[in-house]
């Protein structure tokens, strides 16, 4: 099956049964896919009238005990990102595809592009901090879209996955395990007394326990900065408290979180740090190099946020240069340089979007760094 | 003693209220804190269980209901109320889900999902507070005010064409009240400090008269003639009462009926 599918897939094998949603190119077929399944597994597919009704819609459904699940590209990104915010907010779980296309605008419907990579970081106003993945084939559609939800459901946070056009469409074949050999993590449940709920208290984990509506807590939430008891205070003391949770909570669990694979990285002279379609593009352009006597490593991200910092910073004084391919005009390649700190350069290998790059682009660039 | 005793009863509401969070955020003379009690009056007759009630708001001073309400309560982002509370009712049906909020949070920038929601018949109640003006942040043109009304942003009157809110609602397929499926209610209510105030139309008690004398009942009247005018006559009543299949209902009708037995049925009560 093909990418966007095995994107469905993952989704009711995680246990989503509610996905609202909007037609999209080249995302579709996901929701195609989840309209066509959810009648024989009992759940609800609604299409909403526009992205901003899907991702709101997701949050109250989230809300109302469901896992909930939405696919997109880059336009109908740009219309959630207002609730993006207020699902990072309101701590609520929930789960957004984006198979990229070439931007901005409209741009290229129905071509590749790698170039929202820092819109699912940065998208919506104000701090906070979100998970992104980055599959590079249809089973890894299907393994991180599982993931994505676990992700969610463990640290209340709307996780991404950030595709794109050609694994989208490409059409490969997906291992799906039996039932019982998925492993789920469900939300943490309040079970304590009605009236001493507080659905902002942090349990020791950082993350605090949620209820779902109609079960008599009576509680509240909201966009606003909020207390423990998701009641509004706005002033500096508890936007410090509240927004520094949000980032906190990610932030301090990014090495639980992050997940990467690495090549030959410990004899390296030149990384090739990629992900998405662009690490299996890469794949030509390292073989030919390692041919030509370059020792050359790859590491691919799996998650791309939060940044695998740590990682970057212990490799950048072992090598000449790390080697950047993606399909936009620098976006990760900045990330690496910070994380490098001078100790090594980031070689970006531009791409516009469209089409994915040709090997000898970045072949040229493993050769230009390994000088 | 029994003297002492009545003196001692709690406000009546105060069961239904976050009382942690009064005084609320609302002027004096504004009628959003009227609404509020006419609400828990209906809840209350109506002996609902309140644990299954839960109230949307939107971005606004009637957004800010869902903060006073001692309910299940969300309080969203602008105009965005009414398809959380599409997921929230979807996802779990045994929910009475309300979305109160206000005029420019409904009708500005939420009325696309006033009329889908509408039109999908979706089994919730939404109650608009039409003041006739953006008053959270100081009385701008909606599109409610009516035609010569002054607003911050018209501050020459308005001259745009309002919406007629029972009119649209009827056109994009609400239901009746008392029945399952979209119901909406239209509250018009006074804005002492901004629209009354710019109007130069007197403090609340002025207003109250206003509304008092110029409501006309007229119940099941074609919804083609409720134009609001300013300063005008206002048609108040019942206009809709029809019952058909909720979008959950036509779900499990539709799909049951071509799929089988197949078919796994949602949000049945079995």
């Amino acid at each position: 099956m093909d990418g966007d599918y095995a994107i469905a897939e993952g989704g009711l094998a995680a246990g989503c049964r509610f996905f609202a949603g909007y037609p999209i190119t080249p995302s579709t077929e996901t929701a195609e896919r989840f309209s066509s399944r959810i009648p024989f597994v009992g759940g609800v597919f609604v299409q909403m009238e526009d992205e901003l009704a899907s991702i709101a819609a997701m949050i109250g459904a989230s809300w109302g005990g469901k896992k909930a699940m939405t696919v997109t590209s880059g336009p109908g990104f740009s219309l959630m990102m207002e609730n993006i915010g207020l699902a990072c907010m309101m701590e609520t779980p929930l789960v957004i595809a984006n198979v990229q296309r070439g931007g901005p605008s409209t741009g290229l419907p129905t071509l590749t592009g790698q170039q929202d990579m820092m819109q699912a970081k940065w998208g919506s106003h104000g701090d906070y901090e979100i998970i992104a993945l980055s599959p590079d084939s249809p089973q890894g559609c299907f393994d991180l879209t599982i993931k994505a939800f676990n992700l969610s459901e463990l640290y209340r946070v709307p996780v991404f996955v950030m595709t794109d056009e050609c694994v989208g469409h490409m059409h490969e074949k997906v291992i799906i395990p039996p039932a019982e050999e998925i492993e789920l993590v469900e939300r943490k449940w309040y079970t304590g007394p009605k009236d001493k709920y507080l659905p902002y208290k942090n349990d020791k984990d950082g993350v605090p326990f949620m209820v779902r509506a109609g079960e008599g807590y009576r509680f509240h939430t909201t966009g606003l900065t909020h207390d423990q008891r998701g009641y509004p205070v706005i002033n500096a003391e508890c936007q410090d408290v509240c927004v520094r949770h949000l980032v906190d909570k990610i932030k301090n669990k990014a090495d639980k979180i992050i997940e990467f694979e690495e090549e030959e990285t410990d004899k390296a002279d030149v990384i090739v740090l990629s992900y998405g379609i662009t690490s299996r593009v890469s794949i030509r352009a390292v073989q030919k190099a390692r041919k030509a006597g370059i020792k050359v490593g790859t590491l691919r991200l799996i998650t791309v946020w939060p940044f695998p910092e740590r990682r970057i910073r212990e490799l950048a004084p072992k090598i000449k240069a790390f080697v950047v391919p993606e399909i936009n005009y620098g976006q990760v390649v900045y990330e690496v340089e910070r994380c490098a700190a001078g100790e090594a350069p980031a070689i970006h290998v531009p791409h516009c979007g469209g089409w994915v790059h040709d090997p000898e682009d970045i072949l040229k660039a493993i050769k230009e760094a390994a000088k | 003693m029994k003297q002492t005793e009545h003196l001692e009863e709690k406000n009546p509401m105060e069961h239904f209220l976050r009382m942690d969070r009064i005084p609320h955020i609302w002027c004096p003379g504004c009628g959003i804190g009227t609404v509020v009690t006419s609400f828990a009056e209906a809840l209350r007759k109506s002996q609902i269980d309140l644990d299954k009630v839960v109230v949307v708001s939107g971005i606004g001073c009637t957004g800010r209901v869902a903060g006073y309400v001692k309910l299940d309560s969300f309080h969203t982002t602008h105009g965005r109320a009414i398809p959380f509370a599409t997921g929230l009712k979807l996802a779990h049906p045994d929910l009475k889900v309300i979305v109160f909020s206000g005029d420019g949070d409904i009708f500005g920038i939420g009325g696309n999902h006033f009329i889908h929601a509408a039109r999908r018949n979706m089994d919730i109640t939404v109650i608009c507070v039409n003041n006739f003006n953006y008053a959270m942040t100081g009385g701008q043109v909606a599109a409610t005010t009516p035609i010569t009304a002054n607003a911050s942003t018209a501050p020459f009157g308005n001259f745009e064409y309002p919406f007629s809110l029972p009119y649209l609602a009827e056109a994009a397929g609400a239901t009746a009240l008392a029945k399952r499926g979209f119901s909406f209610i239209e509250v018009i209510t006074p804005c002492v400090t901004l629209y009354a105030r710019r109007n130069r139309l007197g403090d609340g008690l002025n207003l109250l008269k206003y509304y008092y004398e110029k409501s006309e009942i007229q119940h099941g009247a074609d919804t083609r003639t409720l134009d609001i005018s300013y300063q005008g006559k206002l048609i108040v009543g019942k206009f809709i009462d029809i019952e058909k299949p909720t979008f959950l209902d036509a779900m499990n009708n539709h799909l049951g009926k071509v799929l089988g037995e197949k078919y796994r049925p949602y949000g049945v009560k079995t």
